[in-house]
């Protein structure tokens, strides 16, 4: 089911932990979903001197976030930020169809933590959103229209019957943009 | 490295004596049984034997026992076949929220076609309340369907006592025995069901042979139309040598349930008692009592259950697991939330099923590589730090 790169970096995974003097921390996912990403990083000279992870998940979440580790040390915070899912599962020698989502997550765990590092230069430290249980709903998991997994956010995009979603600001169910909401009937904002 | 199963649940291996008994069928006595000739006879004199089994299993005629290819077609029978040809009498189907999705979707599919379904709840152990069955009958109520044990649970539901009060209602009833056949004592006058399924891969038969008892005088219409196989209520050339071992596989259930229960009783409380014990805050699911006598399921709180699938799979050892990322749709386990269990704790879903002649040994294998995994998943968790952190 999954590669030999895979596995590796599943039964040895690089860089796990916490980085208690972190200059970002990025965290993505919730375990309704099942999955779930923290990522820290300490930051040297506009380069990732380190990064360590925290990983919520399966086999294909927890190899995604040891190879997004293993490629963004080093790299400057633009070359980081150019990190993207393909490149991850490309790595990877590929994840199976129904995992390719884990590969979303990683990238934009690590993004997360830059871009809250970024908000720390410039004074506006905002804490790591804390994602509640009662917050996520096991319908923002899959595509209401296919079934398909995918990460919830500001920006939603269904890849299999390619929809723009909203999540619904009243239920937080999950609708394509500009209609009202499958699951309460609400109007939601055009994405 | 020596491989320790523990997914009864998923497969269970074809005992030697029903490979014996099945070889002959796909070789000199490879006859089609609807044939006059003598070689058809002696197919179809298999084909007799294998109902007589079952028949012998469920305490049922050998004519009430209908031959099907699987658990889940038996399942799509008894439900659409029933709801259907009684329809006349009401539209209304009452099922349990823990049934295999070979008894829900059916279900749900028949509300297309003019139907309406109750689902009943069940408690924190997976138990339908019989109460809350009664209360979902109305005078439109035509059949009732709860499994009499869940295989991602364990837990064994109180059919008899649903039966009794459907009875009463002149309600049918249908229990999806999948799981439970050949694991514990079935006797299907003593239940008063009206149907109830089987499927020979979850006691030592191959797969590809089920069968569906239906009491006599039950209506039921056909899901496969053709020839006049299984009285017309089931078309298709049977697929001898797979019902031969389902035969076979009934017979060994019914010398061998006591010794099964008897082997497997000891080393499913051995797990129950100890990975509890050696990991701190790992949960039972399902009933603690009213449970299969091979199985032993548990949700690990903080980590995911594919991962521990892996882990494990790596020391030699086959689970399943309910968690989202283990299932084709990437959903947790429907029974585990029927059960009010979060959905964070449900992620962390593992089930062990024993198989006959598993030794001692094996368990304690599992006990002593089970709590380095978890350590090792929990160090990686963020949730597991974050639980520290809010305990001290």
């Amino acid at each position: 089911m999954y590669t030999e790169k895979v596995m590796d970096h599943f039964q040895n995974p690089r860089n796990v932990g916490v980085l208690a003097d972190a200059d970002g921390v990025g965290q993505v996912g919730n375990p309704v979903c099942g999955d779930m990403m923290t990522f820290y990083i300490k930051v040297k000279g506009h380069r990732l001197a380190d990064v360590k992870f925290q990983t919520f998940g399966c086999g294909a979440a927890i190899a995604v976030s040891s190879m997004v580790s293993e490629m963004a040390i080093g790299k400057t915070l633009d070359e980081a930020m150019a990190i993207t899912n393909e490149t991850v599962a490309e790595e990877l020698g590929g994840l199976p169809k129904n995992k390719l989502h884990c590969s979303n997550l990683g990238a934009d765990a690590l993004h997360a933590a830059i871009q809250n590092y970024k908000d720390r230069q410039v004074g506006f430290a905002e804490p790591v959103k804390e994602v509640k249980e009662h917050e996520a709903h096991e319908e923002a998991c899959h595509c209401p229209y296919c079934e398909t997994p995918i990460e919830t956010g500001d920006k939603v995009f269904c890849t299999a019957c390619k929809v723009s979603l909203v999540e619904c600001p009243a239920c937080g169910g999950i609708t394509k943009s500009g209609e009202p909401c499958l699951h309460c009937g609400v109007e939601t904002k055009k994405a | 490295m020596r491989r320790r199963y523990f997914d009864h649940i998923a497969a269970t291996p074809v005992h030697p004596d029903v490979m014996a008994a099945m070889q002959p069928f796909f070789g000199e006595k490879f006859g089609n049984p609807q044939s006059l000739h003598t070689d058809g006879q002696t197919a179809l004199a298999g084909l007799d034997g294998a109902r007589e089994k079952v028949a012998a299993l469920l305490g049922a005629k050998p004519e009430e026992i209908l031959l099907t290819s699987s658990g889940s077609e038996s399942n799509n029978f008894a439900v659409k076949g029933i709801a259907v040809a009684n329809q006349a009498r009401g539209r209304h189907l009452v099922v349990s929220a823990v049934e295999h999705p070979s008894v829900l979707n059916p279900a749900k599919s028949l509300e297309k076609h003019g139907f309406r379904t109750t689902v009943v709840p069940v408690d924190r152990y997976g138990r339908v309340d019989p109460a809350d069955v009664e209360k979902a009958l109305t005078p439109e109520t035509i059949l009732v369907s709860v499994m009499m044990a869940n295989s991602e649970v364990g837990t064994i539901e109180p059919v008899g006592e649903i039966a009794r009060l459907c009875r009463a209602r002149n309600v049918l009833v249908h229990t999806d025995a999948v799981a439970a056949a050949g694991s514990i004592p079935i006797d299907v006058k003593e239940l008063d069901v009206d149907a109830l399924s089987l499927a020979a891969n979850q006691f030592y038969g191959p797969r590809g042979a089920a069968a569906v008892y239906v009491r006599k005088g039950v209506r039921v219409l056909p899901l496969i139309e053709g020839g006049l196989q299984e009285g017309g209520r089931r078309a298709g050339s049977e697929d001898v040598p797979a019902i031969v071992g389902l035969g076979r596989a009934a017979a060994l259930a019914v010398e061998r349930l006591e010794a099964r229960r008897a082997e497997a009783l000891p080393l499913r409380d051995r797990l129950i008692a100890e990975l509890p014990r050696r990991v701190e805050r790992v949960v039972l699911t399902g009933h603690p009592t009213e449970r299969l006598p091979h199985h032993a399921s548990f949700c690990v709180e903080f980590i995911e259950g594919e991962a521990m699938l892996l882990h494990l799979d790596m020391k030699g050892i086959s689970v399943s697991s309910g968690s989202a990322c283990t299932s084709k749709s990437l959903k947790v386990s429907h029974v585990l939330l029927a059960m009010g269990l979060d959905h964070a704790l449900a992620q962390g879903s593992v089930v062990f099923s024993l198989v006959e002649g598993t030794p001692a040994e094996d368990v304690d294998h599992v006990l002593d590589v089970f709590p380095p995994i978890i350590d090792r998943l929990r160090t990686m968790s963020p949730l597991w730090t974050k639980f520290l952190q809010e305990r001290t």
